[in-house]
């Protein structure tokens, strides 16, 4: 697998890690942030983060030249 | 005529006209109608897809889990996410594809990859079956939103078979093309009237979020947290749902053909970047039904604490507005469920079972007849039989995400058998209608589809692995 695509799976699998896997150990309403209970504040918090990871993803992606055949 | 009614019917006059004229400059052939011609930029696709994220269950169910059950309602936002993160990487694979061959759907896409056309009318018929009841699900919302915004001055009953035939007058000329459009007005007035309810209803009411936040923090902490107020959803519910509903997602054959409509692999790339923003406003609706929680104790049906709150708290005009918002959104889906099913039935039940040599105009026309009869069986059962399709609903889900290991094993492992995916399908069908229909759901604290979708998984490895190839080169 070529680094670029091995780096895109890694950026993708931070969302999974963190809204499925992560749940157990968060799902609690203090401490309160910014007024909303932690669990609510968590999802909210990763559901934002997680386009920063894909955009992370594309760009490793686009580094392997993947898709340069889609771009016309 | 009051001014809700007025707004109401204006705006879904005006929402079906923009549809109509949305496609009168392009020819309606079948690549037109069914995937927009391949032609779809960024922002129509990005139109699209959002247009798929809120639909008549964002407006009424998302505020009625928030108020009946509490966090649960928050699998929404996380499944959401989890979709377009896997959309990420596997729409483009299936978009290649889909443009090499010139493929428009999703049983298109599983009879060429396995080389089965048996497979591919299987495919068909899932995704009809599960299709049909979210149909009919979209117009009982947008008539119940309708009747409740109007205060009962235009009946459930009118107000589904007015916007339902526009709609499908609009799909007739535009396709495709036409829900992209009226995506447009749709957006706007979601997120418009989402934004004002949700910031607006715990400010009149508690002075604001926080405030609103504290009041139920102390006096019922458990709701807003796993399992809230819903007992079988605990934590491991929740994620088994969130990853059962975030793989299913895209396997709605109406999503899935997204891939087919987007001008290339990169754009679907950059959409699926910016999806999750869209998802953050849904946290405003979960206010809405919070607040409910705490001012309207003991409500009979919980999807209609947010339709309650309005009316409570805005003048006529505005309750007007939300339910015009309401009723635009559920055309928009319902357009694009009546666009697929039709396409399902006259691709890929007409021509491949019983007519391969029809020709993409007599496709054409027969799709055009299948809009009519898909838009009558939902209106006779959205009218008639309203529970007739509560089964086929209850599993819809789960069905569609039994999709997902043939798509995924069949790009990324090149080992997939056409009898591994087949067996495997079938399996994760029967184990889901088993446990749902005998009331094992949650099974173990797990939910249902997904331990259907781990047994469906299983079967397909373990039979491919049995059976010999019958990829040469897979994905290549």
């Amino acid at each position: 697998m070529r680094r670029g695509k091995k780096r895109a799976l890694i950026c993708g699998a931070v969302p999974f890690l963190a809204l499925v896997f992560a749940l157990p150990f968060v799902n609690r309403v203090r401490p309160v942030v910014f007024g909303l209970p932690f669990i609510l504040f968590w999802i909210l918090a990763w559901v934002a983060l997680t386009p920063v990871f894909l955009f992370l993803a594309d760009v490793s992606l686009r580094k392997d030249g993947e898709g340069r055949d889609e771009d016309r | 005529m009051t001014p809700a009614l007025a707004i109401i019917l204006g705006v879904i006059l005006g929402a079906a006209a923009l549809g109509f004229f949305a496609g009168r400059r392009v020819p309606m052939n079948l690549e037109n109608w069914t995937v927009g011609g391949r032609k779809f930029g960024p922002l129509i696709i990005w139109l699209l897809m959002a247009g798929e994220v809120y639909t008549t269950f964002t407006f009424l169910g998302a505020s009625g889990w928030a108020y009946a059950k509490g966090a649960p309602t928050y699998y929404i936002l996380i499944y959401g996410t989890l979709a377009y993160t896997l959309s990420f990487f596997i729409l483009p694979e299936i978009w290649k594809i889909g443009k090499r061959e010139g493929l428009h759907t999703q049983p298109d896409f599983f009879a060429h990859l396995f080389k089965s056309r048996t497979l591919g009318v299987v495919v068909a018929v899932v995704g009809i079956l599960s299709i049909l009841p979210y149909l009919q699900l979209q117009l009982a919302g947008l008539g119940l939103i309708v009747e409740a915004a109007s205060d009962g001055a235009v009946s459930s009953t009118a107000a589904i078979l007015l916007s339902f035939l526009l709609t499908t007058a609009f799909v007739l000329t535009s396709g495709l093309r036409g829900s992209a459009w009226v995506s447009v007005v749709k957006d706007v007035l979601m997120l418009t009237a989402v934004g004002l309810v949700g910031f607006g209803i715990p400010k009149i009411f508690f002075g604001g979020i926080g405030p609103m936040f504290r009041t139920l923090m102390d006096k019922a902490p458990g709701h807003l947290v796993f399992p809230g107020s819903a007992p079988g959803m605990g934590v491991p519910w929740v994620m088994s749902t969130v990853l059962l509903t975030g793989m299913g997602f895209y396997m709605w054959p109406q999503l899935f053909g997204t891939a087919f409509s987007a001008k290339s692999g990169r754009i679907i790339r950059r959409n699926a970047c910016i999806m999750p923003l869209y998802q953050i406003p849904i946290v405003l609706i979960f206010f809405v039904g919070f607040t409910a929680f705490l001012t309207l104790p003991g409500l009979k049906n919980g999807d209609l604490s947010l339709l309650t709150l309005v009316r409570k708290a805005y003048p006529s005009w505005f309750v007007g507005f939300v339910g015009a918002a309401g009723a635009v959104t559920a055309m928009v889906p319902a357009s694009v469920l009546v666009i697929s099913a039709a396409a399902l039935l006259s691709k890929n039940v007409y021509r491949a079972g019983f007519r391969p040599k029809a020709t993409d105009a007599e496709v054409m026309r027969v799709s055009r007849l299948m809009v009519l009869l898909v838009s009558a069986a939902a209106l006779v059962f959205a009218l008639a039989l309203p529970n007739a399709l509560v089964n086929l609903l209850l599993i819809g889900y789960d069905g569609v995400a039994q999709l997902f290991p043939g798509v995924v094993l069949g790009l990324f492992w090149k080992k997939t058998a056409r009898a591994g995916v087949l067996a495997g399908l079938l399996t994760g069908i029967a184990v889901a209608a088993f446990l749902v229909f005998g009331k094992h759901d949650p099974f173990f604290g797990l939910n249902a589809g997904f331990v259907a979708l781990a047994a469906n998984a299983l079967v397909t490895v373990v039979v491919s692995l049995a059976a010999r190839p019958s990829l040469s080169a897979g994905n290549g």
